[in-house]
């Protein structure tokens, strides 16, 4: 099925969300639309869903013009969508959830769960996937889960197939598994919209390539432009997308962690006898899949695991079991992977999250009373060196887009005395522009002599980054390997396959 | 290590969830914390609404709605005599009365207005403390009653000096709601028992504890069978404000250091940043190194004060003749609307608690006056906080627009659809 938008035009009050987009999605065709976060992909992709009603513009399937009062009446027309949280519910059945929301009773409203199996078996087994139709949905892997969604979409003869940022919760092999799916949805003539930011996927898998830039089409691409170039048009100035960096010269280890151990409430075993160590002056970044114990692994070295076992230690003094006033104390600073949710008050503003750690100490606070005045001057000076983008100081945080808020998170744990730098997906959600700007300032933190450890799902930026790789699977580490270590074997490795390097370095 | 548990495979563990706040915390915040027009734009509503009720429940209106079509101009000046003759008497028992010949005659429903208001904005100051920690107090009665217990015992059973007997009975007042409520913090904190349900069961132990204790305890008036305690002695007594003529007394400037108190607790100090913190994104406070449980517990202990002050209040101030196990007089409930309307700040709260002294003081008159009876007033009440709790409907009715969401289309328009017609 052809899909055309013309012309849609989405304001959010003054805002200009989706500005007069033209994009044409012939049938079987692979269409990747590029775009930085925030661009006006999400936006489209909801008006084409029927979410939002644009002002302007109309929706075309096979040159038939359509009005979607919601998802429904877009489900109806053919389109299907993706989503990048899966819209699943865990304790269903595959079959169960496919049927969800249309389901077919037989006589007497009894649900008809025999043909949604069928339907399930028979999509599967069409393309391969290997879903089990009585499989609790739970008990399967984030790729898996993806499928399930597909064969949703599929059962009810989606002929768009809309693919919001897919490949965020995958490894690399199931994002390679992800690409051939996609291509044998297109041979049977499904059209694909393929959402993301990451250049790499969109130059494998897409026909074509249509880049969005603040919520203009800015151009199209073929899958053969190279990295720079696309980067340069989803920017909008050229990008270096190397990090600039000397060797590491690594000196004493000044973060010992050995024997680590953090179990959750019900004595599940979520990092599993960890030790390792990061040195003055390296980058020592913990790759892995999300969900494989790194998550808990930092918070037990801030001292918000409750249930640690073994010996952390700084600088020779230990940091198990200690508050996390305490960690912060010791010179740790902390950029945890949610920054919504763990490092920002969204209500409070720019100079009020600036001093959330520091909400008890001299220079910010005297005999009780909050320093309005040092504060101020002292979140004037972070923004203009953090180059956050706001209306003031005043703003509050939940306001700022992604980028700046992170750069709120990182001026003030940067204007610590730090002997110690955690950045938990430090980039997580970024555009291009401010993932830029995080990195130069992660590598200039360990150049001024600061052991930093980076925990990142992404290749891309663990290759940048890191001096060190320490791979995690379910809670152990499978091996630590020098940074040049080729993207291949890192993607093995997060998959739990302990190749020879992994015990070199 | 290898006797543990295989950890979780990968694709078992949720990913993290998405950016999003629990719907119910939105909502508390939203209620707790909004918009200041809302407050005024709900007061106006249910006063219009009250009017209606005022209209419908006049026996001449009544009347005249019987031949309403051979002469509609009786019903339409009924409704106005009722309305108008109602909220002007509410006025006049609640500002001042212009039957009265002097001024110091008539500005006495004023004073009377700011004595009602007195314990409604320091138990309402402390509920709303609560709110902005992300604690919903609805303790008050309890502190109250323990309150009134422990300072009036001070009050009534001891001998000091004037100036120190008053400063003991409050001191002992405020300590004693600190701790009802200071027990509800420290459960929370260590148990994670919900506050709401804590509160609710320790106003019934005070209430019950009190009882007892008035019967056959130490607050028994001897020689009585009367569940009422000794008066208090004069030396304790708050001293009255503009002499033996009113009944307004030291405690409102207590209540309006009160105010100030917490203002600066709130806005200037880093406790109460921190407080704040805590209120906003619990998440975020704990990994900034602030001890959520510990803000939890002094957050009660403040909530718990102020709303002893309230208690403490009612009987030096007050009703000094010995008090019951009645003497919280529902306003620990009644402190949970004033700390909404005044959108938890504390000169919001202070504001709001003159608005329901005023309208405490002049249902009396409106009453007397016009035989319009009392629970107009408490359903007024009663339709704010509604109106309150329900933003979106008030937003509704005038058309605001929806904070944080999309503009369905720009407001210019709307206005000029409006006046089109």
């Amino acid at each position: 099925m052809k899909l055309e938008l013309r012309g849609i035009t989405k304001r959010f009050g003054a805002l200009v969300a989706n500005d007069d987009i033209n994009l044409t999605v012939e049938a079987g065709e692979i269409h990747a639309l590029l775009g930085e976060n925030g661009a006006g992909k999400s936006t489209l992709m909801n008006v084409l869903y029927g979410l939002y009603r644009a002002e302007e513009g109309e929706i075309l399937l096979d040159g038939v013009a359509q009005h979607f009062a919601g998802p429904g009446d877009a489900m109806a027309a053919g389109i299907g969508m993706v989503h990048q949280h899966f819209m699943l519910i865990p304790v269903f059945t595959v079959a169960e959830n496919v049927m969800l929301g249309h389901e077919e009773t037989t006589l007497g409203g009894r649900l008809d769960l025999a043909a949604a199996r069928v339907r399930v078996k028979e999509i599967s087994d069409r393309f391969g996937f290997h879903v089990d139709p009585d499989a609790l949905v739970e008990n399967l892997p984030v790729g898996v889960q993806q499928r399930v969604e597909i064969i949703k979409a599929l059962s009810r003869d989606a002929k768009v197939l809309v693919f919001d940022e897919p490949t965020a919760v995958l490894t690399p092999q199931e994002t390679d598994e992800l690409m051939v799916i996609m291509r044998q949805l297109k041979d049977a003539g499904t059209s694909i919209v393929f959402i993301t930011h990451k250049l790499r996927e969109v130059r494998e898998v897409a026909d074509r390539i249509t880049v969005i830039r603040l919520g203009k089409v800015v151009g199209e691409a073929s899958p053969t432009a190279d990295n720079e170039e696309l980067a340069t048009l989803m920017v909008g100035r050229a990008v270096d997308l190397t990090v600039d960096k000397a060797p590491a010269t690594p000196g004493a280890p000044a973060l010992v962690v050995s024997n680590l151990t953090v179990v959750d409430r019900t004595g599940q075993v979520l990092v599993n006898d960890v030790s390792f160590d990061v040195k003055v002056g390296e980058i020592l970044a913990i790759a892995g899949v999300q969900g494989n114990g790194q998550t808990e692994l930092t918070e037990a070295l801030m001292g918000l695991q409750p249930r640690v076992l073994g010996e952390i230690s700084l600088d020779g003094k230990s940091l198990r079991n200690r508050s996390v006033r305490q960690v912060l104390d010791a010179g740790v600073g902390f950029v945890p992977e949610d920054r919504t949710r763990d490092g920002l008050v969204g209500a409070f503003t720019i100079a009020e999250n600036l001093m959330l750690d520091r909400s008890n100490k001299l220079p910010f606070v005297k005999r009780f009373n909050l320093q309005l005045s040092y504060l101020a001057d002292f979140a004037r000076s972070k923004v203009r060196e953090f180059d956050v983008r706001s209306q003031g100081i005043e703003t509050p945080v939940g306001r700022l887009s992604g980028g700046n808020q992170q750069k709120v998170v990182l001026a003030r744990e940067l204007s610590r005395d730090l002997r110690l730098f955690i950045a938990a997906q430090p980039t997580r959600g970024l555009d291009v522009g401010s993932i830029e700007f995080v990195h130069e300032r992660i590598v200039a933190t360990r150049d001024a002599g600061t052991p930093v450890i980076v925990i990142s799902t992404e290749l891309d930026e663990v290759a940048a980054l890191a001096d060190r790789i320490m791979v995690m699977y379910r809670g152990r580490i499978v091996g630590i390997v020098p940074g040049d270590t080729p993207r291949s074997v890192l993607g093995l490795m997060m998959a739990g396959a302990n190749p020879q390097e992994g015990a070199a370095a | 290590m290898s006797a543990v548990q295989e950890p979780p495979a990968p694709g078992r563990t949720p990913t993290p969830e998405p950016v999003e706040e629990s719907r119910w915390h939105g909502i508390f915040r939203e209620i707790t914390t909004g918009n200041a027009i809302i407050s005024v734009l709900a007061v106006v509503i249910a006063l219009a609404v009250g009017a209606v009720m005022i209209a419908f429940t006049n026996e001449d209106v009544q009347e005249s709605a019987g031949y309403f079509f051979s002469r509609p101009t009786d019903l339409l000046s009924a409704v106005w005599q009722a309305v108008s003759g109602a909220y002007s008497a509410l006025f006049q028992g609640s500002i001042y009365n212009f039957r009265r010949d002097t001024f110091a005659d008539g500005i006495r429903p004023l004073t009377e207005t700011l004595t009602y208001a007195t314990p409604l904005i320091a138990a309402g100051l402390g509920v709303a403390l609560g709110f902005r920690v992300g604690l919903f107090n609805i303790g008050g009665r309890g502190q109250m009653l323990i309150a009134a217990t422990l300072g009036g015992w001070v009050a009534f059973a001891l001998e000091l000096p004037a100036g120190i007997h008053m400063v003991a009975a409050l001191v002992a007042g405020v300590a004693g709601g600190a701790l009802w409520g200071g027990l509800v913090g420290l459960l929370k904190a260590r148990t994670g028992a919900h506050e709401v349900i804590t509160t609710i069961m320790l106003n019934y132990i005070a209430f019950y504890l009190v009882s007892y204790l008035l019967r056959d305890g130490f607050l028994k008036t001897p020689g009585s069978n009367n569940p009422q305690s000794p008066a208090s002695k004069p030396n304790s007594v708050f001293f009255d404000l503009l002499g033996p003529g009113y009944n307004l007394h030291f405690g409102f400037i207590l209540v309006i250091a009160a105010t100030v108190f917490t203002w600066w607790l709130l806005g200037r100090s880093s406790l109460g940043f921190k407080f704040r913190a805590v209120g906003e994104n619990p998440n975020a406070a704990k990994v900034a190194g602030i001890s959520v449980q510990r803000m939890y517990v002094y957050a009660m202990l403040f909530s718990g004060g102020l709303v002893g002050l309230a208690g403490i209040n009612q009987v030096i101030g007050t009703t000094t003749s010995g008090f019951g196990a009645g003497i919280d007089s529902g306003i620990g409930f009644d402190a949970i609307t004033v700390a909404l309307l005044g959108r938890s700040k504390p000169w919001g709260v202070f504001a709001a608690g003159i608005l329901f002294g005023a309208f405490k003081a002049g249902s009396f008159s409106m009453q007397a006056a016009e035989g319009v009876p009392i629970d107009i007033v408490l359903v007024v009440q009663s339709l704010i906080v509604l109106f309150i709790a329900a933003p979106p409907l008030v937003r509704a009715i005038f058309r605001l627009p929806t904070p944080g969401a999309p503009r369905r289309k720009p407001v210019p328009n709307v206005t000029q659809e409006v006046v089109a017609k």
